[in-house]
């Protein structure tokens, strides 16, 4: 199964990565290489084969309903969370117009 | 005087401790090689002021009867783990200017042992590589030469890391390792690594890659140093689900270089035709040693191995690509805004600008192999065949208690050799991805030089959760091995 430059735009489009004409060019044939490659999973016989969703087995865990039972991922940290954003305002991440 | 620089962790620790010397020395004999060794680009950010800072409290805890497991050493800290108050980047210009206001557990734990940071090391972008050529802040140069002359690749993605280890940079350092991360440097620049179990040391903090393969480990030139660092790491982590909850075994303690009642398994796929002749001789002497050591030699059989690389190539990428969507350019990071562009092209501006070349084809890949109509043909059949390679070594394990592998396919090769071919670039991690792939233990040590007079590694690979029969064969390998050389100083 071999890709496009319409199919590379499209994934592009999905993953929020602006790509020229061009650049969808030089991606065709190297996003083809690495997919023929992986394809070779296909001639693996898998049937009755579980697919793998834990390495180590483990269970998962449910914390106490505490509010900031953790000081570290607990709230009241606005200023902190908000101190990286490239646009704050008001107490709030800043983004482009949304909504004409 | 002795070279303070050319200690290890343990001797640093001891002499701090004794008195020997003081860890303020220690730091600042560290702290002028970092700036000394800026050719090789190794180090993003430096940090000398808190490698002082950590030995002043080490002398002072001295004085007080109160020092710390890793009182007075100082460390590299990989550019993946986030550091309150000192930027982290993951080797990207979308995270370029980033000040965690919060510290990974894995650095916490560290600078709570008494360690001290001597700089954010350099990696490959997002850790996806297998040279350093990814990173946005430019390739690190390994401190080794052959008689080309050429600047070599220190590996990846932990190239900051292995680089500046060998060249006496640090001590010691941290490493990710999610497909080799960790083994392929320490092969490339002869020191050793480990990879421990999937869920020894917590996630929490460190950027995302593939979560469900990404794992921290330690870097240092001496297996003992590796257990040290180790065991300070690892441990549980309620903030990160798949946290193994179980005490931390005291690995340095119980270290022991007799193999006897040890089997080691030899797994034939792992000499493919073609492999390097050299390699291959290193690989029958470290088996000599092994049996040396007391190890009974078993012939084993891990007949899913040539799919485990296929089989990353689609889990690792699908993984990124969900992780990776956070950078948005909304909540951190770099932004991109072009004029009268909406939120969408916000994004898609921002993250064309942020990501590097690898970085947008894994994104890339690992969004085509999720998308509708090759979710079930890629993705779930990888997880499918991931099982497979797991019970390969489950199989195995029946058989013998520890692996021996090679640790790479080649010496470090020259800076800019396979850039501009990702499959031959890829084919780097054959023999460190399957036990990846399936959570286990392993370690590089190196074995010796090559007859360009570069390192080659041996590969351990344990149970799960056997650490100790890793570290502990490992040192069977170093101590027999007797590997002293260390790369000329020509930066």
């Amino acid at each position: 199964m071999s890709i496009n430059s319409s199919t590379v735009k499209k994934v592009a489009s999905l993953a929020r990565i602006a790509v020229s004409d061009d650049e969808a060019e030089r991606l065709v044939p190297e996003l083809n290489n690495i997919l023929g490659w992986v394809e070779q999973l296909g001639q693996v016989d898998v049937s009755g084969v579980e697919p793998m969703t834990a390495v180590i087995p483990n269970h998962l865990r449910l914390r106490d309903d505490v509010v900031n039972a953790d000081p570290l991922t607990g709230g009241n940290v606005r200023d902190k969370v908000l101190a990286n954003a490239p646009q704050a305002e008001h107490g709030f991440f800043a983004v482009p117009k949304v909504i004409e | 005087m002795t070279d303070l620089t050319n200690l290890t962790v343990a001797d640093i620790r001891d002499g701090v401790a004794a008195g020997t010397f003081s860890a303020r020395e220690v730091a600042s004999a560290f702290n002028a090689a970092v700036e000394e060794g800026r050719a090789l680009n190794a180090y993003i950010v430096e940090t000398p002021e808190l490698a002082l800072q950590a030995a002043d409290a080490a002398d002072a805890a001295r004085a007080s009867g109160d020092l710390k497991p890793l009182s007075g050493v100082p460390i590299g800290m990989k550019d993946l783990f986030c550091t309150a108050g000192v930027q982290t980047t993951a080797a990207s210009h979308i995270l370029e200017g980033f000040t965690p206001p919060y510290e990974s557990t894995v650095s916490a734990k560290l600078w709570a042992a008494g360690a001290g940071m001597l700089g954010k090391l350099n990696l490959d972008q997002f850790a996806m590589g297998s040279s350093n050529e990814t990173s946005a802040f430019g390739k690190v140069i390994s401190p080794w030469r052959d008689a080309s002359g050429k600047d070599l690749a220190p590996g990846g993605s932990s190239g900051g890391s292995s680089s500046a280890i060998s060249a006496r940079l640090c001590p010691a350092a941290t490493g990710t390792d999610t497909g080799g991360s960790i083994r392929q440097p320490a092969a490339f620049t002869g020191i050793s690594g480990i990879k421990p179990t999937y869920g020894r040391c917590s996630r929490w903090g460190i950027v995302a890659f593939a979560s469900s393969l990404d794992q921290a480990g330690a870097m240092a030139r001496t297996v003992k140093d590796n257990a040290i660092l180790l065991e300070a790491m690892a441990g549980f982590d309620a903030k990160d689900s798949t946290s193994l909850d179980l005490p931390v075994p005291q690995w340095e303690a119980n270290l022991s270089s007799n193999l006897k009642g040890k089997r080691v398994g030899i797994p034939k796929e792992y000499r493919p035709d073609g492999l390097n002749a050299e390699i291959a001789a290193l690989w029958d002497q470290g088996i000599a040693w092994l049996k040396d050591a007391g190890a009974e030699v078993v012939d084993v059989s891990l007949p899913h191995t040539q799919y485990a690389l296929p089989t990353y190539y689609i889990i690792a990428p699908a993984e990124a690509s969900s992780n990776l969507a956070r950078y948005d350019g909304v909540r951190y990071g770099q932004r991109v805004l072009p004029d009268g562009a909406g939120l969408q092209d916000m994004y898609a501006a921002t993250r064309a600008a942020g990501f590097g070349d690898e970085v947008k084809r894994r994104i890339m890949i690992g969004t085509y192999v999720l998308s509708a109509g090759y979710y079930d043909a890629y993705y779930t059949q990888a997880c499918k065949v991931r099982t497979l390679i797991s019970r390969d070594f489950e199989a195995a394990w029946e058989k013998c208690d520890l692996l021996l592998t090679p640790t790479a396919p080649s010496a470090a090769f020259p800076l800019g050799e396979k850039q501009e071919d990702p499959l031959a670039m890829y084919l780097n991690d054959v023999f460190t991805v399957p036990a990846s792939l399936a959570g286990l233990p392993a370690m590089a040590v190196p074995g010796g030089l090559n007859s360009a007079g570069l390192p080659l590694g041996l590969q351990i690979i344990g149970k799960p959760l056997d650490e100790q029969g890793v570290l502990n064969a490992a040192l069977a390998l170093e101590e027999r091995a007797g590997f002293t050389a260390r790369p000329e100083k020509w930066w």
